[in-house]
This record gives structure tokens, C-alpha cells and sequence, in this order.
């Protein structure tokens, strides 16, 4: 609608908008996380649920203890590869529109542990991940500032057009932890390896 | 351990066909402190059988300290009890400076006292906290909780500069002095703690539910504990007077004055587990009253470089974690690198008597007698 239509509306006390914005202003603000700590970082992510940060004041304290009810991911901590089943199982058990929040380094990238033989270089390699969130452990103030910008994100949406709405329910399968490895190793719809910058250039190989 | 039942009686009803359920708790459940998993047997609502399972938080840590300079993997040992960081470094350091011998300075070693107390404090509280949440009691006992750790970890802040992991003990003494002022701030928030504790006492040890629901429940025989391995408060709930402050006299603890509460009686319940922290914390203020009494001003570092070549030898290193006795084991092999590098973590030494306090409990109370085991799991998986 037009910008000056609207406001003249709300001088003479009618106020408008559409579907979209009202079901985005809706949901942004009131997200529900799941109640799901992995290592260190989840005491930081309680931490933010308690008196002193209080989560509640962005409307995303109800924490639910089942996937089912759920509608944001915060992945707070390392993932090893012995949980990186559980966790995209997990995901997929969330209803969509469903957000993720790699919360500290570990989830990022496997942070400090990331030589190690058991640690997944990130979880962003099997779920799609709205917000990362540096730091090891993030402060609860950096906790807060995700979940803005993700409700930032989530007022951009558009109901129409987003593939989260779509789509439909979108496939992530569910890795294999083999022992040693997880099979497959990423989910190529979700992420693939960057590119090599010291790879040769393949045209000019041929040409 | 002991007890299991593989040849389990169930209970026939007249014509009812009955069988065993197996449930797997976790490692996604929210009163598992983590990710941890247990598969339990249940027979209706009594645990006939338990396993745990652990590993889905196995971050390489031993190996990992294997392939870098001894230095290098302090900021690794926060993270292996990550509420505890401070006594964690403080295991660490005292193996490694047995390799290297250095002298550490007056003020280094009350600091370290200081430190470690406070992060007792911290533990136990939040502790309390989640048992009682375990209980039931969702919300406000952990939210009180949380309101005073939060007033320690400002402390913590503004001495290391981060709230948890704080990697703030060197070999030698302590990384850097306190800010001006910090003793006093500390001091002030010693002398409001007990304060706190008489109000979470005065809500929470008489309290009716929490008396009927911990009280012979996941009962730990003296016999069993000692034979187990079982350290720090869950020993001490058994009967067992044994604290690793009084026995080893580490660091400075000789010089300050502090009784070690133990349970009397010989049940071993959760809620002596529970009494014994609720008293550990009066214990922790009057160390802390004393060793910020006793402070004096002096350097905080001895002369030690950042780079050792430590001769063969081996060293043990042990504290009184809050949680038991955390152990480091290095062997040095005339290199800048451990040869080998061993935690010995007291959650997962004092979790292998879950099966045993189990048996014959609620599913219900298994979580209860989880909980009042105190673990965390970056020291259970390491
Ligand atoms: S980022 Fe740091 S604090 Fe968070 S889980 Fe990893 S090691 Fe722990």
C-alpha cells in the first residue's frame, strides 16, 4: 500500500496492513527454542533465559522440550560426529518455518576442537543456518543480539515466495555415524566445499 | 557395576500378558544435563535395569593436549568442567609445575585460593538450582541461582576478562593481577552470600516435596562409594570425611581455618548429596573471609617462560574440584609436548554407580539421583 495512504489512514485512527507483515511481526516475536544444550555454550544460552538477560523481553523464553513444539534451533555447542545424527534429526522433527542459531565457535566451525578426529567442522554442513553467532562462549548480550537479527530476518520474509513456505517440507536427510566418520559427509543442498583458490583454472587447462 | 538384573521376575498379574519396557533417555532429554544418554529397562515405573551411554560430547581433549606445548592447552582444561574453570587450571598447573619446578608467588597462591572458591560457590549454586528444577520446582530456585553466579562471574570478568572460560592460571602463578578494587567488590560479594544462602536454605531444606522426594532415595552405601572411586561431595554424603584440601594441604590451604561437612548417618541419599553442597558453601565464605583477610600485595607471576623442556618424569597433579577429585596425569618426554596427557574427571568416575542407585528406584527418581550425582559432560567425555 501506498506509504502516504497508510500514514493519512493512521492520523484519522485506521490502522493497515497486510497478511504478511502482520504473520512476520507474529512470529518474530514469538519464537520458541528448543530446550536443547550440547556443551559449554548452553549455559550461557540459560543464562540468557535468566533473570538478569531475560529473554523473555524478545518473546523467546517459552523453551520446549520437544522438536515437535519448537520453532528455533539454537545450537549451542560443539557437535561431534557421534551427535550430529541426533541433532539433524532433531531439526527435522521441528515444524517449518523453522530458524537455526549456530550459536559459538564450536557449532560454527568446531572451533578450538576443530583438529580433533571426532569433532563436525560445523553444523552448517547438514542444516540450513539463519544466524552465526561468533564467540566461545558468546556474552548473553550477543545472545540477545542473534535473536534480533534474526527476527530482522524473519520481518523480510514473504509468504509467497519464501522456499521455507513453498517448498514445503524440505529434505535433510539424516547422516550415518559410521564409527569413525558420518556418511555422507555434508548435505549438498545445504552447503558444499568452497572452492580451491590454488586449484588451476579448469578453462584455461583445456583451452 | 554390581547389581543388574538379567534374570529379572516380572510380576504376573491373573491373566495379563507383562513385559519390560526399554526406554532410551536422551542424549536430546532436558533433565540430562547434557548430552547423555540412558537405556533404561522399566517394569511399570520401577528401574529394573540401567546402562548409560556417553561419548556424544568426546572432543579429543587428551589427545589434542598431546600435540601442542604444555601452555598451550590451558584454555582446553576450561573447558572440560565448564562451570569450573578456575580449578580446572589449577589442576593443571600444579601437575605441570611437579615437571617444572618454580616457585609461586604469596599472592599468586591466595588468588588461587580466592578463585577456586568462588567458582565452589558457583557450582554448588547452580547445582541446587537444577536439582531442584529436576525436582519439578521449574524455574525460581534456578533463577535465584542464576542472579548470584552472575554476581561472581562479574568477578571472574574483571579479573581474566570472560565470564566462563577464563584460562586465567599460568605455570608459575596467575596470568594477571586483579583490577583495583577487586578485592573489595569481592568482598562484598562474600559477605552478601550468606545472606542468600539463609533464604535458599529457609525455601528449600525444609521443604516438604523436596524432603519426600529426596530422602532415601538413590541411597550410596560407604562400602560401595569408597570402593567405587567416588570423590568430593558425593563421598562425603556417604559417611566418608575425605577432602582433598585437608588430605594433600595443596597450595595454601593448610594455613586457613574450615571444617568439612559429612553426612553422619549412613544412607547416602540425595538429599544428603544436596545438604552436603548446601554446607560446602557456608564452608567456601569462610576460606574466602580469611584468604581476602590474608592477601597481601606482591608480584603474581613466578619466573617461569611461556616455552618448557621439562626432563623424563611423570607428575599427578590433584584439587578438590567442586565436583571431586580432578586429577591431571602427564608424562613428559624431554620434549615441548606431553607425552601422554590424562584428566582424570570426577563426574565421570562418580557416574558409574548410577546403575547401582538406580535399581529398584521410580523412573521418576532416576532423574533426581542424576542429578544430585552433579555432572557435567565436556569432563564426563572429555
Ligand atoms: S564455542 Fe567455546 S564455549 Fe562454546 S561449546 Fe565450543 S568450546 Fe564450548
Amino acid at each position: 500500500m501506498d506509504e502516504g495512504l497508510k500514514s493519512e489512514l493512521q492520523k484519522a485512527g485506521i490502522f493497515t496492513t497486510t497478511l504478511n507483515d502482520l504473520y512476520n511481526w507474529g512470529r518474530g516475536n514469538s519464537l520458541w527454542p528448543l530446550q536443547f544444550g550440547l556443551a559449554c555454550c548452553a549455559i550461557e544460552m540459560i543464562a540468557t533465559s535468566m533473570s538478569r538477560y531475560d529473554l523473555a523481553r524478545f518473546g523467546a523464553e517459552v523453551f520446549r522440550p520437544s522438536p515437535r513444539q519448537a520453532d528455533l534451533m539454537i545450537v549451542s555447542g560443539t557437535v561431534t560426529k557421534k551427535m550430529a545424527p541426533q541433532v539433524v534429526r532433531l531439526f527435522k522433527q521441528m515444524p517449518s518455518p523453522k530458524y537455526v542459531i549456530a550459536m559459538g565457535a564450536c557449532a560454527i566451525s568446531g572451533g578450538p576442537f576443530k583438529q580433533g578426529y571426532n569433532v563436525l567442522k560445523g553444523i552448517d554442513r547438514y542444516i540450513p543456518v539463519d544466524v552465526h553467532l561468533p564467540g566461545g562462549p558468546p556474552r548473553p548480550e550477543a545472545v540477545l543480539q542473534s535473536l534480533n537479527y534474526l527476527q530482522e530476518k524473519i520481518r523480510t520474509q514473504d509468504i509467497k515466495s519464501d522456499p521455507a513456505f513453498i517448498e514445503g517440507r524440505r529434505q535433510y536427510p539424516v547422516p550415518e555415524f559410521t564409527g569413525t566418520d558420518l556418511e555422507p559427509p555434508y548435505n549438498p543442498d545445504v552447503w558444499q566445499p568452497p572452492a580451491n583458490p590454488n586449484a588451476p583454472a579448469e578453462e584455461e587447462a583445456t583451452a | 557395576m554390581t547389581a543388574a538384573a538379567p534374570n529379572y521376575e516380572l510380576i504376573q498379574q491373573d491373566d495379563l500378558e507383562t513385559s519390560l519396557l526399554e526406554v532410551s533417555m536422551g542424549p536430546h532429554h532436558p533433565s540430562t544435563h547434557g548430552v547423555f544418554r540412558m537405556d533404561v529397562k522399566l517394569d511399570g515405573e520401577t528401574v529394573v535395569d540401567l546402562k548409560p551411554v556417553f561419548g556424544y560430547l568426546h572432543r579429543n581433549h587428551e589427545k589434542l593436549a598431546e600435540s601442542m606445548s604444555y601452555l598451550a592447552s590451558m584454555p582446553f582444561t576450561d573447558r572440560l568442567d565448564y562451570f569450573n574453570s578456575m580449578t580446572n587450571n589449577w589442576a593443571y598447573a600444579l601437575a605441570a609445575e611437579q615437571l617444572i619446578e618454580i616457585e609461586i608467588p604469596e599472592r599468586a597462591e591466595y588468588l588461587r585460593v580466592i578463585m577456586s572458591e568462588l567458582t565452589r560457590l558457583v557450582n554448588h549454586v547452580s547445582l541446587v538450582g537444577f536439582f531442584v528444577n529436576d525436582l519439578g520446582a521449574l524455574g525460581t530456585p534456578l533463577l535465584y541461582a542464576f542472579r548470584e553466579r552472575e554476581k561472581i562471574l562479574d568477578l571472574f570478568e574483571q579479573a581474566s576478562g570472560a565470564r566462563m572460560m577464563c584460562n586465567y592460571f599460568r605455570f608459575g602463578g596467575l596470568r594477571c593481577d586483579v583490577p583495583e578494587g577487586w578485592l573489595d567488590r569481592t568482598r562484598e560479594v562474600v559477605d552478601r552470600f550468606p545472606k542468600f544462602l539463609d533464604e535458599y536454605e529457609k525455601l528449600l531444606c525444609e521443604n516438604e516435596i523436596i524432603l519426600s522426594r529426596t530422602q532415601d532415595v538413590g541411597n550410596l552405601s560407604k562400602e560401595l562409594a569408597i570402593s567405587a572411586g567416588i570423590t568430593g561431595p558425593m563421598l562425603r554424603a556417604s559417611g566418608v570425611n575425605y577432602d582433598i584440601r585437608k588430605v594433600d594441604n595443596y597450595g595454601i590451604y593448610d594455613r586457613f581455618k574450615f571444617r568439612v561437612p559429612y553426612s553422619k548417618g549412613e544412607v547416602g541419599d540425595c538429599y544428603d548429596r544436596f545438604m552436603v553442597r548446601m554446607l560446602e558453601m557456608r564452608e567456601s565464605i569462610e576460606i574466602l573471609k580469611q584468604a581476602l583477610d590474608g592477601i597481601e600485595s606482591g608480584p603474581i607471576m613466578g619466573n617461569a617462560g611461556k616455552v618448557f623442556k621439562p626432563a623424563k618424569a611423570e607428575a599427578y597433579g590433584r584439587v578438590e574440584a567442586p565436583k571431586g577429585e580432578l586429577g591431571f596425569y602427564l608424562v613428559a618426554d624431554g620434549t615441548t609436548q606431553p607425552y601422554r596427557y590424562r584428566v582424570r574427571p570426577p563426574s565421570f568416575i562418580n557416574l558409574t554407580v548410577l546403575q547401582d542407585m538406580c535399581i529398584g528406584q521410580q523412573v521418576a527418581d532416576a532423574v533426581i539421583i542424576l542429578g544430585s550425582i552433579d555432572i557435567v559432560l565436556g569432563e564426563v567425555d572429555r
